[in-house]
Parts: C-alpha cells; structure tokens; sequence
C-alpha cells in the first residue's frame, strides 16, 4: 500500500454535519412516537439501606399513570446467571441490581421503581407516590475504609468482605532490582470520583409489541451491547430485541451500559405502549456509572543514569455498588510507558456505596498514570535531568514486556517524548513568577473487536456505506475517507448510515478508541472486495483476464473506466454490486500521549489558572486530522477538569452534594487555552493505514502533567486529585 | 394538572401558537408541543447552555423560561438560524473547524454565538470565551469552536464590508 | 414540578392583591431561582405570579442628584447595557455580568438576586457596599428597607406575607468615591462565590472619609461589617490600613464548611478578598473625580 494517500489525512466536512447544525439530527430525547408515554425513576434516598416494603399503589392510581414496576417484574432466572456481550463477563445478578435494586439498595441514587404516565410530570408525581420503607445500614465511600475490618459489608455472599476482586502481576526480581536503585522515590495518591459529563443524559424509548418483539431507541455506544444487555435482562432471546441507536451527545465510555432500556420494556409491556425514559441531570450523575476514586501508591528505583531498576505499585480502586473498578486496566498501564525489568504490580477491586462505575476514556489508566508520573518527576528533580529525557532513558519500545505480559510490536513512546521536546511550547520560557510548567506521558492499550460494515456501489458512482458504530465524534467521515481511499473516490460520495442492529453485522462498541480502526478495517475490506467484483466487470466488458485499478480508474490493454463510469454499466455486466465484511482485528497498536501544561497559581487563593497546554499523540495514522486534534484537545480538557476541579462531593451519608453542572465545575469556555496539538504517526503495522485509535490515551497524562506543573508553581507536591485551589493551600 | 393556556408566538418567524401547562418550561414546549426539536436538555438548570434560544432581543437558556412567559414574544431556535438552504456563516464554520463531535451542544453554542456576533462583530478571544462560558461542551475542549466563531465573525465582516463596498 | 397556575398582573396593586390572597403564591422575575427549586421539589407554588408586566418593576432611572433606581424585575442584560449605569456604577455592570452567564444574565435581575436572600448571592454585599435601599409594596402601603436589614436568614428575608419588592434604590456616586466588588470561584464563570467582598470607599484630600464593607457565603445572611469600613476612616488607604479592614472584615465572618469550601479556607479568603476588593475601590476613588 503506497503511503501517499488522495483522502486519507485530508480534512473534509462530516456527512452528518449539516444535520447537526440545523437541528435536524435526531438525538434519542427527541423521538416522538404515536401513543408515546413517559416515564420516571423512583431512586434511593440512602446509600446502603435494606428495602423492607414497596407500596405502588398510590402511583397506580393517580389518574395519567400507566404502569409502574419494581424489581419484581423482572422475569425469574437462575441467581447464578453470567452474561457475556464480548467484552467480559457480568453475573446477571449485579446487571438486574443495578437497573432496578432488589433486597437492598446500595447506593443514594440507586433505582428502586419506575412509572410510566402520560407526560413525564404526572410520572415524577406518581414516582413521588411510591413508598417504599427502608432499614438504613452504615455506609463506607472510599476503598482504604471498605478495605479495612470491621467495614460496612455491601455484599455479604462475597468471600473476601469488600474486596471483589485482587490481581497481581510481577516480573523480574523486584528486591534485586531495588538493591540496585540509588534513588527510590515512594508515593501515595488518591482520586476523587469524577463522571464522564456527557452533555445528553441517557434515554431510552421502548416498544414491547403484541407479536413479542421489542424495540429499544436509545443514547448507546454500542447498539448490540445495548440490545444483548437488554436481553439478558428481560430473559429474552437477543433476536427479539433490536436496538436503533439515536445520535448520541456524548459518551466517553459512560453510554455502554444500560440504565433504562430494560426498564423502559418492562414499562412498555405492562402499558401496551412506547415508552421513553429521560434522564435529569442529577439522576446521570448518581444514577449512572462515573469512574473510580482510587488510591496509588507507586514507588520507582533509578540509578545514577537515571534508568529505572525496579517499580512497585499497590491500586485500590472503587468499584461502586457492584464489583468492576477499572483496576485492571490501571494496574496494566501504570508501567506501561516504560522499558522496566523487575516490577510488582497488586490491585484491588473494591465495592463501596457511590454508583457502580463505568468506563471513561482509558479507564482506570490516569488513576495510575498520576502517581507514576509524578514520581518520575520527583526522580528528575533529584537527579537533575530533564523530565522528558529522565522518561526517554526509560521509554518502552519494540520488544518491552509489559509485566502484564505481552511485549510491544513498534509503539510510539520515543517519537512522542521527542515530539514534546522539540515543541515549540517546551522550549518557550515561563510567563513570570507563580508559574510552573508539568509533563507527563500515558498509555493506552485501545481495542478491537469485531465489526462490520456492508458497501453498495451505486449507479451514479457513489457508494453507500451500511454501518453499525454509534458516530459520537466524526467516525462516519472517518470510515467513509477509508472507502474512498481504497475507491479511488472522494469522502463526499461515499454516504454512510448507521443503522440498527437488525440491519447490520454484529459491531462493538463505539469504545476504546476503535471504531476508526476496527469498522475502518471492516470497510477496508469491505472496499476491496467491491474493487475485485468491479474489476471482474470490467473484464467481463472488455474480455480481458485482467484488469488493473488505480486512483479511480480501472484499465485494461489501453481500454480504461472510471469508477462512476464503471458503476453506470454495473446493471448491464450482471446487476448491483454489494460487499459486506465482519472483522475481529487482533492487530490492535496502543496509543502514547504527552502534554506539556503551564498554569499559574495564585499564592494567596491557590487557584490554578491554565496558561498553555500542548499534547502530543501518536495516532498511528491522522484518517481524518482535525478529528483526531478534536479528540486530543477534548481529552486534555476532561483530565484537566478531573486534575483541577471535578469531584464527587459526598457527605457522610453517601450523598452527592453537587449534583449538577454548577457545582460539578466542568471546564467552562474560560477555563481553558486553546490547546495545541502534535500529531506523532508511528504507523500500526496491524491496520492497513496504520490507524491505531485516538479517543483515549490523550486523558491519561493531564492528572500527572498538572500534579507537576503545579509543583513546579508552588513547591508543593499534592497527594490528592482534585488539585482545588483550598488543597492547595491546605485549608 | 391545571388548565391549559393559549400562548401566541414567533418563532423563527412564524407566527405559532401552541397550548400548554403553566408548569411546562418554553424548552419543553418548543421540544414537545411545537416539534422543535433542535433546541437540546442537558441540565434542566440553566447551567449548560444546550436550550439556548432567543428570546426577544436577548438570548436565555429556555429550561428556565416558561412556556406560558413567551405569550407575544420572538423566539429564534437553531432551525431559525439558516436562510432556506444557505448555511448561517456560523453554521459554515462550525462544519469547517470541525466544531463539533457529538454535537448535542453545537444548537446552543450557535445561537449564543449568534447574539455574540451581533453584540460584537469582532469579538477578541477572551470576549468569546466569557460570553459563551454558560455554553459548555464536553468533546471539544472549546478550541475549534472558539476558532470558529472567529472564523465567522470574520466572515460575516468582511461579506458586509464588501456589500457595503459595492 | 407540581402543576400550578400562572398570573401575569399589569399593575402594582393587583399583584399586591393577588399576592395578599395566594398564600403560596410565588413571584416569578427572571425565573433562574425560583424554576430550579420548583423543579427540585425545594419549593412548591399554587400561583406563579409573573411581576414582569408592572412597569415600575422594569424601569431603571438615574439622576445624578439622587442616583439610581433599578425595577426589581430589570435583567442583568438591561442593566449592564445602561449607559448612565456604565459611567457610575462600573462595579455593579461587572456584578451584573458574573451571575449566572451570558443567558442567565439574559433573565436575572438584582431584585431576584435580593429576594431569593441567598448567603452567596453575589450583589447583595456590593448594593450594601453602595449604601443602596430596598423599595417595598404590600397590603398596607410601601416602605424602604436598607438592603444590608433585608435578608434574615438563608432564603428569608423581611418581606411580609402579601409583600413584593418593587425597586432598589443606590445613591448617587460621591465625588472620589470608588466601589468593587471580587468573589473568588474555583472556576473562572459559571460559579457561586466561594466568598466574595463588596467595597466601597470615598476620598478626600487622600483620606478615607466613607467605607463600607459586606461580604458573601461567610454567614447565613450576606455579611455586612461597619466595623471594617469603620477602621478606614481617616485614614491614608495604605496597604496596611486596607489589610487591618480585611482582618476585621475575616473576624466578623462565620462561614461553614460545604461542597463549595472548607470554612478554614472561607475565612481566610475573607481577607484576601476583602483587600483586593478594597483596592480596587481606592484604585477606582483616585480615578474618579
């Protein structure tokens, strides 16, 4: 495949981009369907508390209501049911008990019934109606008191109290390689639960029919996950449920899961009419999964050339109500950026009484990420050496063992560190005083699973292109760029839908940084074969055995077509052309991400003001640039918001005192710099243009870039996100 | 539920007049009873600027207006933005910065931006950001869409000059 | 929300009216208070009465004999375009643009702002810095509250049953005299004041012949201090004098600890705030001839 490429690295205008500044595009809130009904949540007040009675009998019989359900009306299934939707495994138990609390409740917020009733105001009122009695229990909110004797038991048929699950990964020889340390720098850092802050609160629309079939419209990441999640809820085979995924307004890894689908069916089947449920912004942010609070301890030996002899992490992470915390991820990434011998790695997953967390962009990895690289600065400092070239002496490359086993194919963690160094941000000088300037790097694995994609050429010499990935950021163009790479066409004449899960092949999610890479292989392939059947017609035209096919043009012993003049003749050489390919790539590259961060902190209030932010990212190959800046720059925002400001402010009775966006202080228009942007392409040898994926890696280093930037501002090493400026005066 | 009121507007326009309960915010009514569903809920609060709508001669976040408030009142929603098929300069941009990734925000940001542009043609950087700091967005970072709505005040500028030169 | 019933009053007397018959009725100006807690089950109306259509409740006036008055029901938006407001009142434009943001500004006004009687409410400290009053009507007549007696208690106020505010009233500005008000915010908009101070301060001949000092979120009510202002009198506006006022200004404050802040950290932003606000207040005195 020759590297010079027509559409691929050009910035073309999103094919659902007209839609989406008209007002047109349908987002799942906006679905009005005849005989629709609207529903509401009836959540906890308590954030462990045994449910002794649920009486629905007033909001049954307030005039509007329809139907109203509990936990009861699941259908039975067997206690010890796991559920499998490709990407792990969860006990049918905890998916149920999360989407409508059975037995207890296990954290504030958590969904105890639902009603449905002609407009969403009678159905909060009758939802109001509801009485449930409850036997409160002590609650515990973080994962050292969780861990400790004696701790409030969430779940008590657990073995091991509040500790759902332990990993331990170790290589090399650990008190050898610290006996050789000349510098050992020990730290301990805690996370504070921070939400993904999806602008769209999730929704769901169902419709059981007569004939037993369900359909679900929903806010989703991935339509089938929603659909086999669903299914196994409802205890129905997954091929009565189809699932239409709206346009989705954000998700970051938080829209995977299911919340109201199932409970919108169960609605929707005792009312005998579609049902939409909405989310208020409070319910998003204790109702759903926001990502784990953590506590780190890391501690990194380096000799006198500042290479790294050992490395030791201990992670506990919250889990939430129901086991799951991203432990895993962040106990395999907390070293993943560096070349290490002997390393000991321990994580916790530990439930506790906030919601039960959920993805969010390279879950699990800045948790971890900020206490390495922290470290590492404070391992610079002693030393003397620069903190980019500290990093570079140790930066993994082809052929390091990650102590979670597997060994890089060529990743990208020198040319991105470089790219940081030769930047112009890097070399600048500091504005003045109270200025401080942090660096920090980060991994992520992104992922593959499989995924599908269907091209119709069309006898006007367009293609359409049938897919399944939720388009949250751009993927459309960046699918359809790869089709017309290979078409020889322009990105404008490939049109691509989305569509639901009865029209498609099975596709993942639109998570871990693949859609881009997974669906665009998909398409590739897709592609080619379109370009095989086509160059058989035209030799079937010509009579020829072979036919070549460059830049758009198929050609034979001087004879040549475009492909639109081809496509015109398709019905004549023996009817449409279509192709459809299913991938499950295994050639997934990881992705490394740097950012260069300047802020000012006043001395006397401890705020931080951003001053220049630069973050670096190898994308493998930049499909469409400008998107993937876009997601480099809102990554960088997120982890700057979640470094500053962002927190889950719980009292002691596990209530979330800032459920909204006033008090939750995402980053405003005025928080931020523009953020600049290195694109590093270390191309992926397993994707035909060498794309590895750019969603997520981008968030991992702003946690530790910030930690040491505001170090460097004010001598003072912090050992709690979020860095608000009260932390950093230590009032 | 109490009654219903008759409520006589404009919207993008046009004369419309809808029934709804006083409890109904302009958002919900412009949303579920007029069919405009181009105008977004994120919040419910005022505090994301997704429902941004004109109102009269300034811009509100309509989840905190209600409905029976804009009795005689000229409302502009993003469906009003576009003349016909022509794209607002704003609209333009917005595609060509690439603006926008989930573009649940993107309705809000365009009308606030909108009544920016009209306040200050030229607006500097920091005039942007702090007009439009009751928008916020979480897939951007706010550069591109910062970017372009500089890239439109320019464009609208430099169309009126050239009108006005002509 | 509960459902309730909407009434939109032309004139002074039939909202008095309306009001003095509707125990739960509750008066609607901007709506960006009163539509939060109605919708969070915080507060419960059977009457929203909507007070935009009294026209005094929308008028702003300025005379520089006898100063400002500001309808309850004038938005921010109004307020922070007012020509004769930009002259004289520079620090309540920038109140006016730090509440809420762009669209809430587009519906809030100074006299929703006063009656919703919040601790954080970011003009109160600067209307009592500037000496300004509270015009109110109710069933037997109208009467004038200096703003700093108005509120009584998180979300209180000394508004009677059947009582409405209709205006407020600032003096005109003295000659020398310079008025601020700073709130500090983790965020840089979007925010409630984690504290915020409202000064103002008049010179003459180089001395403090005027000050006074309120604060926000460090008690249950906005905070006026005499005391603080008190101790600038006579004096030269020296760092160190204007540094003494912020230490009486943090020992009258009793704040609380909530997810906006520790009370360790309020009180010390107290003073911080109190002298940053006040020199800008000297800062805009000196300017100002």
């Amino acid at each position: 495949m020759s590297t010079t490429y027509n559409v691929i690295g050009t910035r073309p205008v999103r094919h659902d981009g007209a839609d989406k500044v008209t007002g047109r595009a349908l987002y799942g809130a906006d679905l009005q369907l005849a005989r629709m009904i609207q529903g509401a949540i009836l959540r906890s007040p308590h954030a462990h508390a045994r449910i002794l009675r649920i009486d629905t009998s007033k909001a049954e019989a307030l005039p509007g209501v329809y139907a109203v359900v509990t936990a009861a009306d699941f259908p039975p299934a067997p206690a010890d049911k796991i559920v499998d939707f490709g990407e792990g495994d969860t006990p049918l138990s905890s998916l149920r008990g999360n989407i409508l609390a059975s037995g207890k409740v296990l954290y504030s917020g958590h969904a105890v019934a639902a009603v449905a009733a002609v407009n969403a105001h009678v159905a909060a009122e009758a939802a109001a109606l509801i009485e449930v009695d409850y036997e409160p229990l002590p609650c515990v909110l973080t994962a050292p008191e969780a861990m400790a004797p004696g701790a409030p038991i969430l779940h008590e048929e657990f073995a091991n109290g509040n500790v759902a699950d332990q990993i331990r990964y170790e290589m090399g020889d650990l008190a050898a390689g610290f006996a050789q340390a000349t510098l050992i720098v020990e730290r301990e850092l805690d996370t504070a639960t921070v939400h993904q802050g999806y602008i769209e609160p999730q929704n769901a629309t169902a419709f059981w029919s007569s004939d037993g079939r369900i359909h679900i419209w929903c806010s989703t990441q991935g339509s089938f996950v929603a659909r086999d999640a669903t299914a196994a809820v409802l205890d129905v085979p997954v091929s009565q449920v189809k699932v239409t995924p709206m346009e989705i307004g954000g998700g970051f890894g938080g829209k995977i899961n299911v919340y109201l689908e199932p409970v919108a069916a169960l609605l929707s089947k005792k009312a005998g009419r579609p049902v939409k449920l909405v989310m208020s912004r409070r319910d998003v942010f204790t109702g759903t999964g926001p990502t784990p609070g953590s506590r780190v301890r890391v501690k990194i030996g380096v000799n006198d050339a500042g290479k790294i002899t050992a490395a030791q992490s201990w992670l506990a992470y919250e889990a939430g109500a129901y086991p799951g915390a991203m432990v895993v991820p962040g106990a395999m990434t907390v070293f993943a950026c560096y070349d290490i011998e002997n390393v000991l790695i321990e994580g916790f997953d530990v439930v506790v009484n906030k919601p039960s967390t959920a993805a969010y962009r390279a879950p699990g990895a800045p948790n971890s990420a900020l206490a390495t690289e922290t470290v590492l600065d404070e391992i610079a400092e002693k030393l003397g050496i620069d903190p980019l070239e500290l990093r570079l002496r140790n930066a993994a490359k082809e052929g390091t063992r990650r102590a979670d086993g597997p060994r890089y194919k060529r990743i990208g963690c020198v040319e991105v560190l470089e790219a940081m160094k030769a930047s112009p941000h890097y070399n600048a000088p500091l504005p003045g005083p109270h200025c401080g300037r942090g660096v920090a790097i980060g991994f992520w694995f992104n992922a593959g699973l499989p995924s599908s994609a269907t091209l119709s050429v069309n006898a006007d010499g367009t293609v359409n292109l049938i897919e399944g990935s939720t388009d949250i950021g751009g993927s459309r163009t960046s699918l359809s760029m790869q089709a017309a790479e290979v078409l020889g066409l322009r990105a404008e004449d490939i049109h691509p839908t989305v569509v639901d899960t009865d029209s498609v092949g099975y596709t993942g999610v639109t998570g871990g940084s693949r859609t881009t890479f997974s669906t665009g292989l998909a398409v590739h392939d897709a592609a080619q074969m379109v370009v095989e059947q086509m160059k058989a017609r035209a030799a079937r035209l010509w009579a020829v055995e072979a036919v070549e096919f460059a830049n758009g043009v198929f050609s034979a012993n001087g004879q040549s077509l475009t492909f639109a003049e081809l496509a015109a003749q398709l019905g004549s050489t023996g009817g449409p052309v279509s192709c459809s390919a299913t991938v499950n790539p295994k050639g997934v590259g990881g992705s490394i991400a740097g950012l260069i961060i300047d802020v000012k902190v006043d001395p006397e209030t401890g705020k931080t003001d951003v001053l220049r932010v630069t973050s670096v990212q190898d994308a493998g190959k930049a499909i469409h640039p400008a998107y993937v800046e876009g997601q480099m720059q809102g990554g960088t925002a997120q982890g700057i918001g979640w470094a500053l400001n962002e927190e889950y402010f719980m009292d002691n009775s596990g209530d979330m005192r800032n459920g909204s966006y006033l008090d939750y202080r995402m980053p405003t228009a005025l928080d931020l710099p523009m953020i600049e942007t290195v694109i590093v392409e270390v191309p992926n040898p397993g994707h035909p243009f060498g794309v590895r994926g750019v969603g997520e890696a981008n968030i991992v280093p702003p946690l530790a870039a910030c930690a040491n930037a505001i170090y460097r501002a004010t001598g003072k090493r912090l050992n709690r996100v979020p860095m608000n400026p009260a932390t950093i005066l230590g009032l | 539920m109490s009654a219903k009121v008759q409520v006589q507007t404009t919207i993008n326009n046009e004369p419309v007049e809808f029934l709804c309960e006083p409890r109904q915010s302009l958002l919900e009514c412009l949303r579920d009873v007029v069919g405009l569903t181009g105008t977004k809920e994120g919040c419910g609060d005022g505090n994301c600027g997704s429902c941004t709508v004109k109102l009269g001669d300034r811009i509100v976040t309509s989840c905190l207006v209600l409905g029976v408030e804009a009795n005689g009142e000229s409302i502009t929603t993003v469906e009003g933005l576009a003349h016909g098929n022509t794209l607002h300069p704003l609209q333009k941009a917005f595609l060509e910065h690439a603006a926008l990734q989930c573009g649940i925000c993107t309705p809000g940001f365009l009308i606030a931006a909108d009544a920016l542009l009209q306040k200050h043609p030229q607006p500097t950087e920091e005039q942007t950001r702090f007009w439009l700091a009751n928008n916020l967005c979480r897939c951007t970072g706010y550069d591109k869409i910062i970017r372009a709505v500089q890239a439109a005040a320019t464009e609208i500028t430099t169309t009126k000059s050239n009108g006005a030169a002509q | 929300m509960k459902a309730f019933d909407y009434a939109a009053p032309a004139s002074l007397p039939e909202a008095v009216g309306l009001l003095a018959s509707q125990p739960s009725a509750r008066l609607l100006a901007g709506g960006t208070d009163l539509l939060v807690q109605l919708r969070s089950g915080r507060k419960e109306a059977d009457v929203v009465i909507d007070v935009k259509k009294i026209p005094e409740l929308n008028e702003i006036t300025f005379s520089p004999e006898t100063g400002l008055t500001v309808g309850a029901a004038v938005p921010c938006y109004r307020l922070t375009a007012h020509a004769a407001v930009q002259t004289h009142y520079p620090a309540l434009v920038e109140v006016a643009s730090w509440i809420g943001g762009t669209q809430i500004q587009g519906r809030a006004s100074l006299g929703g702002n006063l009656c919703n009687s919040a601790p954080s409410a970011d003009s109160i400290p600067l209307l009592i810095a500037l000496g300004a009053t509270a015009l109110v009507a109710g069933p037997s007549g109208r009467r004038t509250i200096p703003v700093e007696e108005f509120c009584t208690a998180p979300g209180r106020n000394q508004l009677a049953p059947g009582e409405l505010l209709v205006s407020l009233h600032i003096p005109a500005p003295a000659p020398h005299s310079g008025a601020s008000y700073l709130r500090f915010i983790p965020r840089n908009e979007m925010d409630i004041a984690v504290v915020g101070a409202g000064a103002s301060v008049t010179l003459t001949d180089g001395v403090i012949t005027a000050a006074r000092i309120a604060l926000s979120s460090v008690a249950p009510t906005p905070l006026f201090v005499p005391a603080a202002g008190e101790a600038l009198l006579n004096q030269a506006p020296t760092p160190a004098a204007l540094e003494a006022a912020a230490q009486i200004a943090q020992e009258a404050a009793s704040p609380i600890s909530d997810m906006r802040g520790t009370a360790a950290y309020r009180r010390h932003l107290c003073a911080v705030m109190t002298r940053r606000a006040l020199e800008l207040a000297v800062a805009r005195a000196q300017e100002n001839n």
